[in-house]
C-alpha cells in the first residue's frame, strides 16, 4: 500500500490478510490463493504488509477491551491515514471486526469477506470459473460463526461453491444452526476445558455423516479445526479440508 | 339485562382488587431490580423495534423454527391464552357488576361463535398441557431432562394449573348447558360435555356452576401473582424483551466507553495527563470493567434474565455444553435472575443495598464455565425471545481479565503477543509479508 500511495494511485481494494493469513503455513496457501484470483480477475488491490497489525478481535474475545482498543486505534490510523475505503479480507474475525466493531472507533469501512467478493467478481463476469475439477464432487461447507450468525452471510460461499456445478451438501447443522468449528472467541489460543469431546471432532463428525469429497471452509481457524478434525478421523489422505478460495483457484489451475 | 349485586360482587371485587394490588408490589420490585443495573440507550429505530416485536414475540417466530413439536403446542397455548383472555374480561365484568355472560344477549349468535371457538381452544390447550407434561416428565427430551428441583417443579405446576383452568372453564360451560333458564345450544363443545352433569338437580347445578366460576377466576388471580416468581413470567417480559433487543450485527461486540477514552488519551500527543477528569466522567471512577455482579451488567441484561423461561434451547445448541464443557447458557441468564432476586431481597430487608459478600461470578458461575465459550452466537440465535446470554458471558470475561488478571498462562501468551508483535503468535511484525515471496 506504502508503494502505491507514492505513486498517488489508490487500489480498488484494500486486501487485509489477517494474522493467520500472514504467518500460519496453512492459512498463507489461502492468502495466496485469494491474491491470485484477484490478479486473474485484474482486480487492483494492495496489502499493508508489516503495517497491518491484529485487528484486536482475539484480545477482545478473551475480555482484554485494553489491547483491543490499542490495535484498533493503531489501526484505524493507518487505514485512514492512506484513506482505505474498501477492504476485503478472507477472516472472519477480522471481517467483523473491522465491519462492526471499528465505526464507533472512527474506522468506517466498506469491508466484504472474500467468498462475498468472488462472488461478486462472478456475478459480474469479471471473473469466469469452469467446473471441470470439481464437476458432480460432493462438497460439504461450514458456516463460520463470524461470518454466518455473527454477520449473516450464508449465501455468497455457497453461491461460489455451486457455481463449480460441485454438489453442495450440507450437514445436519448449518446456516443459521451451524455448529462453531471451537476456535472462536480466543478459545484456538488455549487448551479447551474439560468435556467429552473436542468440539472440532463434533463438527468433524457431522462434515463425515455427509459423505464429502470435499470439506469447503471460509475462515483460517476453521481450516485448522477441521483439518485436525479429519486427521483424528485418520481422513487425512482422501478428504481435502479447503478454503473457498482455494477451491476457485485449484478449479481455475491458479 | 339481569343484574342480580350482592355479597358475592362485594368479595370479588375485593378478591380482584388485591390480587392486582400483590401483583403490582411485586411488578415494581422487579423494575428496582431490573433498574440496579447500569443504564442502556435501546430506543432507536422504534419503528424496526416494533416490528421485531411484532415478529418475534407476537409471532412467535422463533418459537417454531426447527422445534415443530414444542412450536406447535406453544403456540396452541399461546393463542389459547390470548383469546381465551377476551372471556376472562367479561367474566371480570359479571364478576364486578353481579351480571351473567353480559355479552351474551347483545352479541349473539357472534357471542355463542366466540365461545365455541374459545371451548376448542381450551381443549387444544389440555392436549398441549399434556403433551409438554410427557415431554416434561415422561419421556423428557434432553433440554427439559437435564432440569432438577425449583425449575422443574416450576414447569410442572403451570403446566397443572393452566390445564385445571381450562378444564374449570368447560366444567362451567357443561354444568350451564343443563341449567333450565340458560340458553347454550350453539356452544360447541360445552354441549357434548353437558352428560357429565346430566343427573343433578337444578340446585346442584347452580353449584357446580358457581364453584367451577369462582374456581377459574380465583385461580387466574393466583396464578397472576405466581408469575413474578416463576420463569412463567416471560409471558409478560417477552414483550419488552423483544422490543429492547438489540438489531446490530450478532458478531458486534460493545465497544467499552471508559477504555475507549483512555485509550484515546494515551495515543493523543496533544493529552495533558494531568488534566482533571481525563477519563470522561468523574464518578465512573469506581466502576469495574466488566461485570463481577448483577450491578455491573446492563439493564437490559437483567431484564433478560426475567424473560427467559428456561426452555434451555441456548444450551441445546452450545458446542461447549454439547461437548460436555461446563458452561450453559441457560445456567447464565437463571444464575443472574438468582442472583439478582437475592440481592433484592437484601435491598427489601435492609432498605438499601449492603454488600453481602456475595457475587453472580465465582459464586454463581464459575471462570470454566465462561472460559468454554466460544462466542460463536448460537444461543443468542436460539433464544426465542432474543436473549442475550453471550453479553453476559463476555462482561464477566473482562472482569476476570481487565479486573481479576484471571486469564490462564496461554491467554495471556496470546494478549502479550498482541501487544508487542501485533499477532496472537509470537512471530514478527517485519515477516508479515513473507508470503507475496514464498
Amino acid at each position: 500500500m506504502a508503494e502505491m500511495a507514492a505513486e498517488n494511485k489508490m487500489p480498488e481494494v484494500l486486501f487485509w490478510v489477517g494474522c493467520a493469513g500472514s504467518f500460519d503455513d496453512r492459512a498463507k496457501k489461502i492468502t495466496k490463493a485469494f491474491a491470485k484470483i484477484l490478479q486473474k480477475a485484474e482486480v487492483s488491490f494492495a496489502v499493508l504488509g508489516t503495517e497491518e497489525s491484529c485487528t484486536g478481535d482475539p484480545a477482545k474475545r478473551a475480555g482484554n477491551e485494553f489491547v483491543f482498543m490499542m490495535q484498533a486505534m493503531q489501526n484505524i490510523e493507518v487505514l485512514n491515514g492512506y484513506e482505505i475505503h474498501k477492504i476485503v479480507t478472507t477472516c472472519p474475525h477480522c471481517f467483523n471486526t473491522l465491519a462492526n466493531e471499528y465505526p464507533d472507533l472512527g474506522g468506517n469501512y466498506e469491508v466484504q469477506h472474500h467468498t462475498q467478493f468472488i462472488n461478486k467478481l462472478l456475478e459480474e463476469g469479471r471473473l469466469k470459473v469452469e467446473g471441470g475439477h470439481f464437476k458432480g464432487k460432493r462438497i460439504t461447507y461450514h458456516d463460520p460463526c463470524y461470518l454466518g450468525r455473527a454477520n449473516q452471510v450464508y449465501e455468497a460461499p455457497r453461491e461460489v461453491i455451486r457455481k463449480l456445478d460441485a454438489e453442495l451438501v450440507e450437514m445436519r447443522r448449518c446456516k443459521s444452526n451451524g455448529l462453531c468449528c471451537g476456535a472462536g472467541g480466543a478459545q484456538m489460543y488455549k487448551e479447551p476445558e474439560p468435556g467429552r469431546k473436542d468440539i472440532n471432532i463434533e463438527r468433524t463428525e457431522e462434515a463425515l455423516e455427509t459423505k464429502p469429497e470435499y470439506v469447503a471452509a471460509a475462515c483460517p481457524f476453521c481450516n485448522t479445526m477441521m483439518t485436525d478434525g479429519v486427521k483424528n478421523s485418520e481422513r487425512e489422505g482422501d478428504l481435502p479440508v479447503l478454503d473457498v478460495a482455494e477451491l476457485i483457484a485449484q478449479a481455475e489451475d491458479l | 339485562m339481569d343484574i342480580h349485586f350482592g355479597i358475592q360482587n362485594i368479595i370479588f371485587i375485593l378478591a380482584l382488587a388485591a390480587a392486582i394490588w400483590a401483583f403490582a408490589r411485586q411488578w415494581n420490585k422487579i423494575w428496582r431490580n431490573i433498574k440496579l443495573g447500569k443504564p442502556l440507550d435501546r430506543t432507536d429505530q422504534p419503528g424496526a423495534r416494533w416490528k421485531t416485536m411484532a415478529r418475534v414475540a407476537l409471532g412467535q417466530t422463533k418459537m417454531v423454527r426447527r422445534r415443530y413439536v414444542a412450536g406447535f403446542f406453544h403456540v396452541v397455548i399461546y393463542v389459547g391464552f390470548v383469546l381465551i383472555n377476551i372471556e376472562v374480561a367479561e367474566i371480570l365484568i359479571d364478576g364486578i357488576l353481579g351480571t351473567h355472560r353480559i355479552l351474551q344477549a347483545p352479541l349473539g349468535p357472534v357471542y355463542d361463535a366466540a365461545i365455541s371457538f374459545f371451548e376448542i381452544l381450551a381443549v387444544l390447550v389440555i392436549i398441549a398441557c399434556v403433551v409438554f407434561l410427557w415431554r416434561r416428565n415422561v419421556q423428557p427430551v434432553a433440554r427439559l431432562r437435564s432440569l432438577s428441583g425449583w425449575p422443574k417443579r416450576d414447569g410442572n405446576y403451570i403446566l397443572v394449573i393452566e390445564l385445571v383452568l381450562m378444564m374449570a372453564l368447560l366444567s362451567l360451560g357443561a354444568a350451564e348447558a343443563n341449567m333450565n333458564n340458560l340458553n347454550t345450544e350453539g356452544w360447541l363443545v360445552t354441549s357434548q360435555l353437558a352428560p357429565l352433569f346430566s343427573g343433578l338437580s337444578q340446585e346442584a347445578l347452580h353449584w357446580v356452576e358457581r364453584g367451577a366460576w369462582w374456581f377459574h377466576i380465583i385461580g387466574i388471580l393466583l396464578f397472576l401473582n405466581y408469575l413474578p416468581y416463576s420463569k412463567h413470567f416471560h409471558i409478560i417480559m417477552a414483550f419488552p424483551n423483544v422490543w429492547y433487543s438489540r438489531l446490530s450485527a450478532k458478531g458486534k461486540s460493545d465497544n467499552l466507553e471508559r477504555v475507549k477514552a483512555e485509550v484515546q488519551l494515551m495515543m493523543d500527543p496533544e493529552a495533558d495527563p494531568y488534566a482533571a477528569d481525563a477519563g470522561g466522567n468523574g464518578d465512573d471512577e469506581d466502576e469495574r470493567f466488566g461485570a463481577k455482579d448483577v450491578q455491573d451488567l446492563k439493564w437490559v441484561q437483567l431484564m433478560n434474565a426475567y424473560a427467559c423461561t428456561e426452555c434451555g434451547r441456548c444450551t441445546d445448541s452450545c458446542p461447549a455444553h454439547l461437548t460436555g464443557k461446563k458452561l450453559s447458557p441457560r445456567k447464565i441468564m437463571m444464575d443472574t435472575r438468582d442472583r439478582l432476586e437475592e440481592v433484592g431481597q437484601v435491598i427489601d430487608q435492609k432498605g438499601h443495598w449492603e454488600d453481602d459478600g456475595k457475587s453472580l461470578l465465582y459464586d454463581y458461575t464459575t471462570p470454566e464455565e465462561l472460559w468454554a465459550c466460544t462466542t460463536c452466537n448460537a444461543c443468542v440465535e436460539a433464544c426465542p425471545v432474543n436473549i442475550d446470554p453471550l453479553s453476559i458471558i463476555m462482561d464477566m470475561r473482562r472482569y476476570l481479565v481487565m479486573e481479576d488478571s484471571q486469564a490462564s498462562a496461554q491467554i495471556n501468551t496470546m494478549m502479550t503477543n498482541v501487544e508487542n508483535n501485533g499477532a496472537p503468535w509470537a512471530y514478527a511484525q517485519a515477516d508479515r509479508a513473507n508470503w507475496i515471496k514464498e
